[in-house]
């Protein structure tokens, strides 16, 4: 049965089955190639966003009865000895998991292992086989305690393990089963890596387990042989003692352990070599060369043991040495393993082994430090760790970070213009391709087997996969497609049902996955929660889907002209899409650092969810009562305003560009009429708590340090959150201020506007808010000075396009006025004192929707999002401008640069419909792009100048 | 440092608007603050010096003794010129025949240098002069240059001192100009001396005094060449003198005093009282048929055909014009104390003139343009064939006097002030046009993005 109906034509996670028992839900494939294909005039699912959203989308409905506070990772093992029992969490703090049963659920999470552990001798072998187990993966819902979990289920050898084998398993444990069920790609790609690692680390620590046991055996076997030797020499030839007899039947014993676990050296080291089926599997290639290199060097070293009898003799005293080197940890632990008769110190000497092993509940157990060496143990918790902070928040959070992420790294030659953190981006990327190796090999490493694509609720995530319309696009899909369908009948063939039959009976229960649900019910389900995301109940929110939206163009102009460019590109960078983590949670990590503490490790440390993502609980209650009035996006409104930019009739003008950044990129038609300022129903009740929010916040910041008043020009780079703060001030200003339009314009188009006042407090708070629109703004603010109380120069025009100045009564203050006077003609002039701007006219519409002092946005970082989308917007129109050959250099020899002029004005006006003001704004733009493509930054951040540009036009004084 | 300027619109009377100049684009060489750049202080003397050489690299001096090599393209600053320990005061480019151009320069230490501006090394140097150079004459055709103080020196390539001639005056030489058959003329104080050089075939060199011109009543302050026959002086009383360049007559003289518009309007508003150098002729320019002379704050073309006055702006600044240049066309430019520079076009029409804008100064000169109007329509009438100067535009960026400014045609344009800023101008349009090329080229080159 369909639960998540999501992509047609586009790959990977589409169907999820549930599994027998209500509350464990796997994720398995149905075929759906089948299908006829679709009406070619249909709106591709991905991007028709469902009409009435289901009132139980709230994705913070189910929150409340959880027993934790938030999610957390649950490690767990079934102990042979004790049964199922919880060995840790991440993060540790015991207060994470509150009241909540750990026992219990891991009994829980335990008991639905129903992966293939298969052990013992398998018939028709001699020897005992070591199973390979692939890992499975289950999602499971305990509906009454209100808690959902990812369960990884893998196992670790050990030696002295029933069957050599010892499961565990990690789960991710939530309160919101949808964000696991959307997020299932990724975590399971996440605890993939942690499994591997913690494998790998087993395996090099199993093979030394077999070393030192073949040692003691070998050992044990030269004695023995001794021992029958003596006896047999002393004992007539023909008559066999009973002790002669118990001697040789323990001899062959020995021989046979010997036999026994030189075939299981020589399984784990063949254990690289087997075709893994799991489509997560990754390994690094250094610790994968390193553990073979260990097994096969032992796996000689026992074969040629081709007369035990000379063993005492064979063992150097340098080889043995090497071996303690590399188990410097093993030996405190096993100290007291002494009912085994192993025997370990620090110059390893063999020991007898007893003929009869201990009994099983004797024994302790190896931890699971001990189980995998002690570096992959932590290279495992530290991956664990950024797992978990990469998932926290809510799936509206994680889904607008992804969102924006995409959009960015489909837009990196303009990020520089508004994107402040392009930095943790980077760094972001290294993140999360670190952990494919266990101890931190380099990067260029790892060797990713299978990548996964992750995909996080609607397919229109996807920016680069759906480029890819060309045939090596569809054949790179369909791989993947295959890839994971390959998973699904992985999951789905797993011999599971004891488990959940007991599961089953244990737990006949609960609503949220129950089978009595019909599929177009769950199916309506799946799409409303795709759709939530975008389209979320909150009168402010219907300003994020456009992203979405703006994918349309995309194939539009895909299916025209694209399909010669399409390409391999593509396939990779839709493969590429490895995991994001939140910026948030990593660009706050950023700032921890730079302040010198030590990086925040400790989940202790981190600062829980801004709340600007996490918007308040109650207010989403509110509206979730009634999610019909959520103003509704036809998705056809979209059409036209894009289809207006799709320019097809200059192939030339798009030779040099790849596909992916082709005419119709992304963000570039106007706003679809849906996506005006909305007119919420709720505004107001939400509004006034809001906005008593800002107040608090904008006081604290005015009473504060200059610091807390303006972040910027402060040397240290300006944090997301910090321009969230700005957020708020600047929407205060464009509410207060009639003119607020017109100062956004010369801001936005590059004329340098100087904020004039005496307190500085208040010219420093408007500064802080204006810089939000200071195109290019530098890492850390250059080009903006917050306060200024001396007269500036050209160079500081040049240097500076946000000014705060001080105004002077005395004499001295004339200087500074007189500076203004003088540049008056490059310059706009806004007095915070009296409330006036002096600038140029500005009559365009471009700006109106970002600075509408009757808006209804009431949160500064709802503001500081509906900004960020529409500076985005600007940015993605002025790289279209700037990369259009036409519209810079003449296409025939003959033609002048009038006419290249008039091209670009017909551009600017009839195709992207802006007036002559708006049109400065993205030559400006377009400038700065071409300025920074041509000289790209250097680490020193303004080295590479932006133009300066003036058009003088008459200043007119502005008044509220 | 790239600056875009478009010309100023000019509002008359916040009715009429005259014509938009074309866009030009400035860029301007604050390095690391501005100050330690070009260090030009006592504003009012030369003390900033361009020398213009190659076509893309231009030379600059200032207070300090240092002089640096800029790209016009770019705006980089190519080379240090490190040696001089104190204010340059001549420079000038030396091409001796193989292609290989050199700057010399003259310092008030009374030293005299030679560098190499591709390497910035310092080729040759003469210390312990008599008396600091005040001028450069280079004479490419003879392979010798003279460098003029209060002794006249002629040097050859290798910087060997070929002749010297004692201290003329106390004054010292004030201009050096080179006229046709081997002859210079020195302005010395009121007079002007002309010299014969003669090459011996030992390549020593004669300096012969032929004639002294003394029709000036005053110091002479420019000299120029203004075509092959003819050169002009202008002194410090406002006289202007053409001379013949072959029997070095004087051809013509044109006083040029302001009195007719003196009177009492210009009084009142004036708050600054006027100065004695009022009249006096600090810059001329010629392009072999006009010569525009910087008379105080004014602007006067005299036509050496006519022999007449063409055109003149009696205050086209707010303080002295104190550097001036003939573009084509008929269009000129003008720099002022006032820290503008201002273009302004020949016009047939005799329109009523329109005020300056504020420039420098402007603070202290209000209400004047309203008042200006009244004497300039009456001089217009007075003489018939008389035109007008138009301002077309202005560059406003200097927060100092802008001393000097050199033109690269189409490439841009180099003012110089004493706020320590060197400013390049140059038309936005090109520039923009410029990378468009460059974008695409390095796209190409990419292979896309």
């Amino acid at each position: 049965m369909t639960v998540c109906a999501s992509a047609a034509s586009h790959a990977s996670l589409s169907n999820n089955t549930m599994i027998g028992s209500p509350d464990v839900v796997a994720f398995t494939k149905e075929d759906e190639y089948g299908q006829a294909s679709q009406d070619p005039l249909d709106l591709p699912e991905e991007f028709s966003i469902p009409l009435y959203p289901l009132a139980d989308s709230n994705p913070w409905a189910k929150t409340s009865y959880a027993k934790f506070t938030k999610d957390f990772i649950l490690i767990s093992e079934f102990s042979e000895q004790v049964g199922p029992q919880p060995l840790l969490t991440i993060p540790g703090d015991p207060k994470v998991c509150g009241t909540f049963d750990l026992n219990y659920f891991s009994l829980r999470i335990m008991s639905v292992d129903y992966q293939a552990s298969f052990v013992g001798h398998p018939p028709g072998t001699g020897y005992p086989r070591l199973s390979f187990v692939e890992d499975s993966r289950v999602v499971l819902g305990d509906s009454k305690e209100g808690a959902f979990a990812y369960v990884h289920h893998f196992t670790l050898y050990d030696l002295e393990a029933r069957g050599f084998v010892r499961p565990f398993c990690m789960a991710y444990v939530a309160a919101d089963e949808k964000k696991i069920m959307l997020q299932f790609q990724e975590l399971s790609l996440r605890f993939s890596q942690a499994s591997e690692c913690l494998k790998a680390g087993n395996r090099r620590a199993f093979a030394k387990e077999l070393q030192r046991k073949l040692q003691d055996l070998e050992y044990t076997h030269s004695v023995l042989q001794r021992e029958e030797g003596l006896q047999r020499e002393a004992g007539p030839q023909c008559v066999y003692s009973a002790h002669a007899v118990e001697k040789a039947n323990e001899l062959a014993n020995v021989e046979k352990s010997i036999y026994e676990h030189r075939d299981l050296l020589k399984q784990i080291s063949a254990y690289h070599r087997r075709p893994r089926r799991d489509p997560h599997a990754v390994s690094c290639q250094k610790c994968m060369t390193e553990c073979l290199r260990e097994c096969e060097e032992l796996l000689d070293k026992y074969a040629k043991l081709a007369n035990p009898l000379g063993y005492s003799q064979r063992v150097p005293k340098g080889e043995g040495d090497e071996i303690q080197s590399d188990e410097n940890r093993g030996e405190e632990e096993v100290d007291e393993d002494d009912d085994e008769g192993i025997k370990r110190r620090p110059s390893y000497t063999p020991q007898l082994i007893k003929a009869k092993s201990a009994k099983c509940f004797d024994k302790r157990l190896k931890t699971l430090q001990e189980l995998c060496e002690e570096n992959f143990y932590e290279a495992t918790v530290e991956l664990l760790k950024e797992t978990e902070r990469s998932f926290r928040g809510d799936l509206c959070y994680l889904y607008t970070r992804r969102l924006d992420k995409s959009l960015r790294r489909n837009q990196k030659i303009v990020n520089f213009l508004f994107e402040a953190d392009l930095t943790d981006d980077v760094e972001d990327e290294a993140e999360t391709l670190r952990p494919f190796c266990a101890v931190n090999h380099a990067i260029d490493n790892y060797m990713h087997l299978n990548p996964p694509h992750i995909v996080l609720g609607s397919e229109a995530l996807e920016l680069n996969g759906l480029k890819s319309q060309g045939p090596l696009g569809l054949a790179c899909k369909a791989a993947t497609t295959q890839e994971l369908g390959l998973l699904g009948s992985h999951l789905d063939s797993s011999p599971s049902d004891q488990t959940l039959e007991t599961q089953e009976s244990s737990e006949g229960t609960k609503e949220s996955f129950s089978s009595d649900k019909s599929g177009t019910d769950q199916t309506e389900k799946q799409e409303s929660l795709a759709s939530i995301n975008t389209e979320g109940p909150d009168p402010d929110s219907d300003l994020t889907p456009e992203p979405d939206q703006n994918t349309y163009p995309e194939r539009e102009s895909s299916s025209e002209d694209m399909e010669t460019t399409a390409g391999e590109d593509d396939c990779d960078t839709g493969q590429d899409q490895t995991p994001v983590s939140l910026l948030e949670v990593v660009s706050e990590l950023e700032a921890r650092k730079d302040g010198g503490c030590e990086v925040g490790m400790h989940s202790e440390l981190l600062v829980p969810m801004d709340t600007a993502c996490c918007m308040a609980q109650e207010g989403f209650l509110y509206e979730a009562a009634d999610p019909d009035a959520v103003p509704c996006l036809s998705p056809n409104s979209t059409l036209n305003p894009s289809k207006v930019l799709v320019v097809n009739q200059e192939p030339h003008a798009l030779h040099p560009i790849q596909d992916e950044y082709t005419v119709g990129s992304p963000c570039s038609e106007s706003p679809p009429p849906g996506l005006e300022l909305p007119v919420g129903v709720f505004g107001d009740a939400v509004s006034r708590s809001s906005m008593e929010d800002g107040l608090e916040c904008t006081m604290s910041a005015s009473t504060g340090s200059d610091r807390a008043a303006s972040p910027l020009g402060y040397g240290g780079s300006v944090t997301l959150r910090q321009r969230k703060k700005a957020g708020q001030g600047a929407l205060r200003f464009v509410r207060q201020y009639s003119f607020a339009v017109q100062a956004l314009w010369c801001l936005l188009s590059g004329r340098t506007l100087v904020v004039l006042g005496a307190d500085e407090g208040r010219v420093r708070r408007l500064v802080s808010a204006l810089a939000l629109f200071v195109p290019n703004p530098g890492k850390s603010g250059e080009r903006v000075q917050p306060w200024l109380s001396c007269p500036f120069t050209l160079v500081d025009l040049h240097r500076w396009k946000l000014i705060g100045l001080q105004r002077v009564a005395s004499p001295a203050g004339s200087s500074a006025l007189y500076s203004l006077s003088r540049y008056s003609r490059y310059i706009s002039i806004l007095d915070a004192d009296m409330k006036t701007l002096r600038c140029p006219q500005y009559r365009g519409q471009l700006l109106a929707n970002m600075a509408d002092h009757r808006t209804y946005i009431r949160r500064g970082s709802t503001y500081f999002l509906h900004l960020q989308s529409a500076l985005c917007r600007l940015a993605a129109r002025a790289f279209l401008l700037t990369f259009t050959h036409h519209l810079h250099l003449p296409v025939s020899p003959t033609e002048g640069p009038e006419a290249v002029e008039a091209r670009r004005r017909g551009f600017l006006q009839e195709q992207l419909g802006l007036d002559e003001e708006d049109g400065q704004i993205l030559l400006y733009l377009s400038r700065l792009i071409a300025q920074r493509y041509l000289q790209p930054a250097n680490s020193d951040g303004c080295a590479a100048v932006p133009c300066f540009s003036f058009n003088y036009v008459t200043s007119v004084l502005y008044k509220i | 440092f790239i600056y875009f300027s478009f010309f100023e619109r000019k509002t008359v009377q916040g009715q009429r608007a005259s014509r938009v100049h074309k866009s030009d684009v400035l860029l301007g060489f604050p390095t690391e603050g501005g100050v330690e750049t070009i260090p030009l202080r006592g504003a009012g003397s030369r003390g900033a010096l361009i020398a213009f050489f190659l076509s893309s690299r231009f030379a600059s001096a200032g207070d300090d003794g240092l002089v640096l090599v800029w790209s016009v393209e770019t705006g980089e600053r190519l080379q240090e010129l490190r040696g001089h320990a104190q204010q340059i005061t001549a420079i000038s480019t030396f091409s001796c025949g193989d292609g290989f151009t050199s700057l010399i320069t003259a310092s008030s230490d009374r030293s005299l240098s030679l560098w190499d501006p591709d390497t910035g090394n310092r080729v040759q140097t003469i210390s312990d002069l008599q008396s600091s150079v005040k001028c450069l004459l280079v004479l490419e055709r003879l392979s010798v240059w003279l460098s003029g103080g209060e002794e006249l020196c002629v040097w050859d390539k290798d910087f060997q001192l070929l002749c010297h001639r004692q201290k003329h005056s106390d004054t010292g030489i004030a201009a050096l100009v080179e006229l046709p058959k081997n002859c210079v003329a020195v302005a010395v104080d009121k007079e002007i001396v002309i010299y014969r050089l003669t090459l011996s075939s030992d390549s020593s060199v004669l300096l012969d005094e032929i004639t002294r011109c003394s029709d000036h009543h005053d110091q002479i302050r420019a000299l120029i060449n203004v075509n092959d026959g003819t050169f002009a002086s202008g002194s410090h009383a406002g006289e202007l003198i053409l001379w013949d360049s072959a029997n070095f007559r004087n051809v013509a003289y044109e006083h040029i005093l302001w009195e007719e518009s003196q009177p009492s309007s210009q009084m009142e508003i004036r708050l600054a009282t006027p100065k004695p150098s009022e009249m006096s002729i600090q810059h001329l320019t010629s392009n072999g048929r006009l010569i525009l002379a910087a008379v105080g704050s004014g602007l006067y073309v005299y036509d050496i055909v006519t022999k007449a006055v063409v055109a003149y702006r009696r205050a086209a600044h707010d303080s002295n014009v104190l550097h001036t240049m003939l573009l084509s066309d008929g269009e000129l430019m003008s720099c002022s104390e006032d820290g503008s520079v201002r273009m302004w076009e020949i016009q047939d029409l005799p329109l009523a003139a329109e005020p300056a804008s504020a420039g420098f100064f402007g603070m202290w000169t209000f209400g004047r343009s309203s008042k200006q109007l009244g004497p300039q329509s009456k001089k217009a009438l007075e003489i018939p064939n008389l035109r007008t100067l138009e301002l077309t535009g202005d560059l406003i960026g200097h927060s100092g006097a802008v001393q000097m400014f050199l033109s690269f045609r189409e490439k841009g344009l180099v003012t110089c002030s004493t706020d320590h800023l060197l400013i390049l101008w140059k038309d936005g349009e090109r520039q923009s046009r410029l990378r468009s090329q460059a974008l695409f080229q390095k796209l190409e080159e990419n292979g896309g993005l």
